[in-house]
């Protein structure tokens, strides 16, 4: 086997790509391990710390789970929530997205900063000053809440993604529009908009999964009102045994990786670095 | 024959915040006529042609096309169809869709709608090519798309931003006597804005030459090389030589224009040969002559073969302009 031996593979493949599968390989461990780790515990009907492998497999956990009422309607809530915040999200942003991209006013540097400054400062602080702007507006256990909290968290995404999108849509693409006829929003609709949309899909992407795996802001606001996946989760973590956790991250885990997989024509590095000007 | 004006711009003046602009731009373009507005770049030409298609408010003036007022009109309801320098199409539809856009939007009837974009297409020699995506079209193939496109709206005044500039230039060339077919079958009128004099010169009927925001010269390709009217169209339109006189005015000469003696000859302009260089059918000499000033000359073959370097020889011209400083 001298095709093996790691001086060949070196000589073959050359030092550059040998260092990058090294890297790639060690990124593989640091990643998958854990994840192979959760999948075995997810199927484990009887496991105790010190051991590596599970002393009992089966469904017993799987079964407490999704006999659990109150597991399922979180996940109910989760998706729809996702769903509305997405919506949202995408009603306040595009627009504003739109604006940043295609015209200039006083003023712009500072509001796109101040998106960055929400996520600069710890979020405990800001969902408790919010809070307390929402017990005075009976906001405070209320969905309306919650929809809030995860539509501020985002924004930056949704402005900045998009904003580069509609910045790589050239004008006289646009112009050529209104030149065969068409007024402003006809042109944004069946120009910029289809051409900004891999942009746009990026970000809503990313706004559906963090809405479903947000946990902190819907806590503080929502609970005991409103629970969501990962809120139960938090729940389960704590009054049942280490395997019910898995169980319930595993299900998680399921529509980002369904998500993930369907816009995989969509994310990549050009759609993301365009958003923050990287390019 | 009173020939009938398609576009009108009067007075018109257009400034930008930092103090660039056009003004006081003047040009009556007649039905039919291919007009080309001629430049360095930064000059206003592109300004003007922005105007035109309504793309840029104009601050003093008018422009009418068929007698009527377009100024306030946005670019969708002005009878203007625009070609930019590049990025017209739209890459994600194919080239029908690209074509039929404008035609739904004016709600033409399908079936007439498929005739037009099979004769849109076959005027710019793409039949076939319908179900095809820009992306997998060359430069020069979808700027003929986005001819054909802007030709399909039937528009009073066709405007060309210099279409063909980011072409290479066998391409070029090859564009440029296919748009000259098509506006001469379709008798179509034609703003044309372009930086490059040969493809003025070329496709023009008239040439408006501009610099700095203002119009030198407007006039027929020949006028404006004969005749030009300043010392800057005359730096700008084809090769000239400039001799300074002693009070700071100048003597223009065409290298054409110059004839070629050996030796010294009495009252003419005398200088020694610096370069030889064979183009071709001609030979460029240049002479270098009083204040190391030095003519460029166009000289036939057989005369060129009698001079050597360093030659002495006498110049004489055949046609002159007279510049004040």
């Amino acid at each position: 086997m001298k095709l093996m031996s790691p001086k060949a593979f070196y000589y073959t493949v050359g030092k550059k790509n040998f260092f990058q599968y090294i890297l790639f390989g060690i990124f593989v461990l640091f990643f998958y391990l854990p994840l192979m780790n959760l999948c075995m515990l997810a199927f484990a009907d009887k496991y105790e710390v010190p051991a590596i492998i599970p002393q009992k497999f089966g469904f017993r956990w799987w079964e407490f789970v999704l006999g659990q009422g109150s597991l399922l309607s979180s996940i109910a809530t989760s998706f729809v929530l996702a769903a509305i915040v997405t919506a949202v999200s995408l009603l306040i942003c595009i627009p504003a997205a739109y604006a940043l991209a295609r015209y200039n006013f006083k003023g712009k540097r500072v509001f796109l900063l101040s998106f960055l400054l929400s996520n600069a400062y710890p979020r405990m602080g800001l969902y408790i000053s919010i809070g307390i702007l929402f017990y005075r507006l009976n906001l405070m256990g209320t969905f309306v809440g919650v929809i809030i909290i995860h539509v501020l968290n985002s924004m930056m995404f949704m402005t900045w993604i998009p904003s580069g999108a509609f910045r790589g849509v050239y004008r006289q693409q646009e112009e050529s529009a209104r030149d065969a006829g068409a007024g402003p929003f006809r042109t944004f609709f069946r120009i910029t908009l289809p051409l900004a949309m891999p942009g746009i899909a990026v970000a809503s992407v990313f706004t559906f999964l963090g809405s479903l795996e947000e946990a902190q802001g819907t806590l503080l606001v929502g609970f005991p009102q409103v629970k969501t996946m990962p809120v139960e989760l938090y729940g389960v973590i704590m009054e049942y045994p280490l395997t019910a956790g898995p169980v319930l991250s595993l299900i998680l885990i399921i529509p980002t990786v369904l998500i993930l997989f369907l816009m995989r024509k969509y994310i990549n590095a050009d759609n993301l670095s365009q958003g923050y000007g990287m390019k | 024959m009173e020939r009938k004006v398609k576009l009108q711009i009067t007075g018109m003046e257009k400034k930008y915040k930092n103090g660039d602009g056009v003004e006081n731009i003047n040009i009556d373009v007649y039905e039919g006529e291919f007009v080309t507005m001629l430049g360095p770049s930064g000059c206003g030409k592109s300004t003007i042609l922005r105007t035109l298609g309504g793309f840029l408010d104009i601050d003093k003036g008018d422009i009418l096309i068929d007698g009527e007022s377009v100024k306030d009109l946005p670019p969708e309801k002005r009878p203007t169809a625009m070609v930019f320098q590049s990025y017209n199409l739209w890459p994600h539809m194919t080239v029908y869709e690209n074509l039929a856009f404008g035609l739904e939007i004016k709600k033409v009837p399908k079936n007439e709608i498929k005739s037009e974009v099979e004769r849109g297409l076959k005027l710019v020699n793409m039949t076939g090519y319908e179900k095809k995506y820009p992306g997998q079209l060359s430069g020069g193939q979808q700027q003929r798309i986005a001819i054909a496109r802007a030709l399909l709206l039937k528009p009073s005044v066709l405007l060309l931003d210099e279409p063909f500039s980011a072409l290479d230039a066998k391409i070029r060339a090859q564009m440029r006597e296919e748009l000259k077919r098509i506006q001469e079958e379709l008798n179509i009128t034609v703003v044309f804005v372009t930086h490059d004099q040969e493809e003025a010169m070329a496709l023009s009927h008239r040439i408006v030459v501009m610099n700095k925001g203002f119009i030198e010269q407007i006039g027929t390709p020949t006028e404006i090389y004969d005749h030009p009217a300043t010392r800057f169209v005359a730096s700008f339109i084809g090769e000239m030589n400039f001799l300074t006189k002693q009070d700071g005015s100048s003597v223009a000469v065409r290298p054409e224009d110059v004839t070629i003696t050996r030796g010294e000859v009495q009252g003419q302009l005398s200088g020694d040969v610096r370069t030889i260089m064979v183009l071709g059918h001609f030979v460029e000499v240049n002479v270098e002559v009083e204040n190391r000033q030095v003519i460029k000359t166009y000289v036939a073959r057989n005369v060129a073969d009698q001079l050597h370097m360093k030659d002495r020889v006498s110049l004489s011209f055949a046609k002159t302009f007279q510049y004040c400083a």
